[in-house]
């Protein structure tokens, strides 16, 4: 029994370990070769030379931008969706079709997004290939997120809450206006952002759906086209006519999504630490 | 029992089923206005489910089947036409644990006239301070009325939920073991402020704690299960003589502590 | 902060009211009867007679009481004392009484009949015998147990006069044939009041034990 015990607690330690062990040297790898890429020029100038110069300022441009847009079509819907479920369809044979529906859609390959992007709002809707199409597409693909853990949220309001409130006379809408969603409303915005990490590394669902290769000015509309990290990345290490030069710029690209991504989470961390802390 | 009372509630053969299962079975009595009504019994013999059919907050559960008679001031509250918003704002509850929304103490007892949209500031003070004083709470309170409601000690929170509820002007106030969750001096606390509220509301109470019903009701109703574990009413009468000279041997098997 | 359990202190204190006035219709009943005796009034004892109804009925209604508060309120400590205080002490006056009555029934036979002697002891015994009660019923009061103990100790003088009434009545009885019936009513008044001193006696030890938990007898 002993001797169980200790091989189950190096198994999983191992585990851990491996897990700690590759997310460090990515991290490390990225810092150790960007770092000395990020300066100013690089954050606040377009590329040049042949992208093989100059900055990467409309790729993050164009990024938030289309992260942003997503959040517009992504937190209502998705908001509003998990009060449905959690609230109004409780336990009914439509909303554990919808729940699973969702589920599904967590799981589909980020690739098949983006086709579907392009014939549903690009082709279709005739939205054209640009931000808002992209944004949509992002959307559909971080929904899950926000609707998984707004439900998670309003699951954490303690049912005895709504008993009160509507032992008080208020309508279902009341409680859940005053009382569910104020409650609900960190666990909320933790989705919220934790969509905004997942959703602004994604590079597939852009490849039809509006993100271009080089553009010498920044979007002026939704409808326009756009750069993107992710995308930036991408070519800089698949189709850049020198790829070896451009090495250093593929890194600081990397380094800044990363940045990007990572001060999402770490708000979102904090975030649910506070909520956590006014909870008990 | 008494018959110069007034009867406020009256229940006749009220069954409720949770899906197929029969939760209570056949219940008929009648409570008396402006007096305290206690449901005793051991765990699981529908004394909540009964209490939670008098304001109708056993459908905030799916498949619950409630068929019989409940009227308030002779108005059967299931029948189709009557307004549950209305309903509950005349029929009010206290929980067995302390509940009191995660806002300021004023804003919790606020919420029952905020929800009816009245915005008159002067008038949503006057209410406030009044609830409060009539839930004995007012003068512990007074000064930091707009701190948080979950700083007060448990029994203090209860007198809150209390104060929220009577905000509402009800005329019946439903209690769901209100101080099963307090120490043995907050429970008394609450168990006269009970005597000092019922001069002026029905108040019926559901406890586990017999003695509890012992101190404060003025009537009692002892529950039990059947064999197909149904709640039914074995006893109701005058609380006086339900702990001195019970009719039924089962009551006094459960009160004595060897039954149930 | 209020007291949570005022209203139950309520009715204890409204019980001990109760329990008062009960005591002192039995102290009545037991002066008026030995009124009667001396001033030979069958009316007067009547009235005693009739009266001891009410007292039989506080009786009751106390001891339902008592029971409901013990079954409803469930006592703690002095509480309890108290209440059980108030069961026992309510036999001690229900039997006052009813000695007040037997009293009264003699005086009824007594009054058709010439006196044998005039009254002196036995007006005494009872003037005696009602200042114990009044002292044990002013202690209860007052929670005072010194009171209460020094009442207790004038049933001594209470025995010692029921001896001398014994036996000057015995006198009359040998001297006097005819004096027998008369005489031997006489001694059963005078043990009727000395139950009286000795039902108070055990109003006092109660009256002790409310206040100090400690139960003992205090005159043996």
């Amino acid at each position: 029994m002993r001797f169980k015990e200790k091989i189950y607690l190096s198994l999983t330690a191992l585990a851990t370990l491996i897990i700690i062990g590759l997310l460090s040297y990515i991290i490390f790898d990225i810092l150790k070769n960007g770092i000395g890429v990020i300066t100013w020029e690089f954050l606040s100038q377009p590329p040049r030379e042949g992208m093989t110069k100059g900055g990467i300022f409309p790729a993050i441009y164009g990024t938030l931008v289309r992260t942003l847009l997503m959040l517009v079509f992504v937190v209502p819907i998705g908001v509003f969706t998990a009060i449905y479920l959690n609230e109004y369809g409780r336990g009914s044979n439509f909303s554990k079709w919808i729940r699973l529906a969702i589920n599904n859609l967590a799981s589909v390959p980020s690739i098949v997004f983006g086709l579907f992007g392009m014939g549903f709002f690009v082709l279709f809707l005739r939205l054209g290939a640009g931000l808002l199409s992209a944004a949509l597409t992002i959307g559909i693909l971080t929904l899950p997120i926000v609707v998984v853990s707004t439900e998670e949220a309003l699951r954490a309001v303690p049912n005895s809450y709504r008993e009160a409130g509507f032992a008080l006379g208020a309508t279902k809408w009341q409680v859940i206006r005053s009382i569910v969603l104020p409650q609900a409303l960190p666990g909320i915005l933790t989705g919220a952002i934790l969509s905004v990490g997942r959703g602004m590394g994604e590079v597939a669902p852009l490849l039809f759906t509006g993100v271009a290769y080089y553009l010498p000015y920044l979007p002026s509309s939704i409808f326009d086209q756009f750069m993107d990290l992710g995308y930036h990345i991408y070519i800089m290490t698949t189709q850049s006519f020198n790829i070896e030069l451009t090495r250093p710029i593929q890194y600081g690209t990397a380094l800044v999504l990363l940045m990007l991504t990572l001060s999402f989470n770490i708000i979102a961390i904090f975030i649910r630490y506070r909520m956590r802390r006014k909870r008990s | 029992m008494n018959n110069k009372l007034k009867i406020k509630i009256s229940v006749r053969n009220l069954n409720i089923y949770y899906g197929k299962f029969l939760a209570i079975k056949n219940i008929t009595l009648d409570i008396p206005e402006r007096s305290i009504t206690a449901v005793i019994g051991p765990s699981g013999c529908g004394k909540s489910t009964f209490l939670r059919a008098l304001n109708r907050m056993n459908e905030l559960l799916p498949d619950v089947k409630t068929e019989g008679e409940v009227s308030i001031d002779g108005r059967n509250i299931y029948s189709p036409d009557v307004d549950l918003v209305k309903l509950r704002r005349n029929v009010g509850m206290v929980f067995q644990r302390p509940n009191p929304f995660p806002k300021s103490i004023f804003e919790n007892v606020a919420f029952g006239l905020r929800i009816q949209g009245i915005r008159d500031r002067e008038r949503i003070e006057e209410t406030v301070e009044l609830s409060l004083r009539r839930a004995a709470l007012w003068d512990e309170v007074k000064d930091k009325l707009y701190k948080s409601a979950l700083e007060l000690s448990g029994g203090q929170q209860q007198r809150l939920c209390i104060a929220r509820a009577l905000a509402v002007q009800p005329q019946v106030i439903l209690m769901d073991e209100p101080a099963s969750a307090l120490d043995p001096i907050a429970t008394l606390r609450i168990e006269d402020l009970m005597r000092e509220l019922k001069e002026e509301y029905t108040i019926v109470i559901v406890t586990h704690n017999m003695q509890q019903a012992a101190r404060v009701s003025d009537f009692t109703a002892f529950f039990l299960t059947d064999e197909d574990r149904a709640g039914m009413l074995i006893e109701y009468g005058n609380t006086s003589d339900i702990f001195t000279m019970p009719k039924d041997p089962r009551t006094e098997g459960y009160i004595t502590g060897r039954y149930g | 902060m209020v007291n949570p359990r005022h209203i139950f202190d309520e009715e204890i204190r409204r019980l001990r009211t109760d329990l008062l006035r009960m005591g002192t219709l039995a102290r009545e009943a037991v002066d008026k009867s030995i009124k009667a005796l001396v001033n030979r009034d069958s009316s007067l004892a009547e009235e005693v007679i009739v009266g001891d109804d009410i007292i039989d009925k506080m009786d009751l209604d106390i001891e339902m009481k008592c029971m409901e508060l013990i079954a409803r309120q469930q006592p703690m400590a002095r509480d309890l004392r108290v209440i059980g205080t108030i069961l026992k002490t309510i036999t001690d006056l229900e039997r006052i009484a009813d000695h007040a009555v037997d009293i009264a029934k003699i005086v009824k036979i007594l009054a058709d009949q010439p006196p044998l002697k005039p009254f002196i002891d036995i007006p005494k015994m009872c003037e005696i015998s009602l200042s114990m009660l009044d002292d044990a019923l002013k202690a209860f009061v007052n929670e005072d147990t010194e009171l209460a103990r020094k009442m207790c100790e004038r049933d001594d003088l209470v025995d010692a006069l029921y001896d001398q009434v014994f036996r000057e009545l015995l006198t009359y009885m040998m001297e006097d044939p005819k004096a027998v019936v008369r005489a031997l009513y006489l001694i059963f008044i005078a043990r009727f009041l000395e139950r009286v001193a000795d039902h108070a006696t055990n109003v006092g030890e109660r009256v002790v034990y409310m206040i100090t938990g400690v139960l003992k007898e205090l005159n043996v």
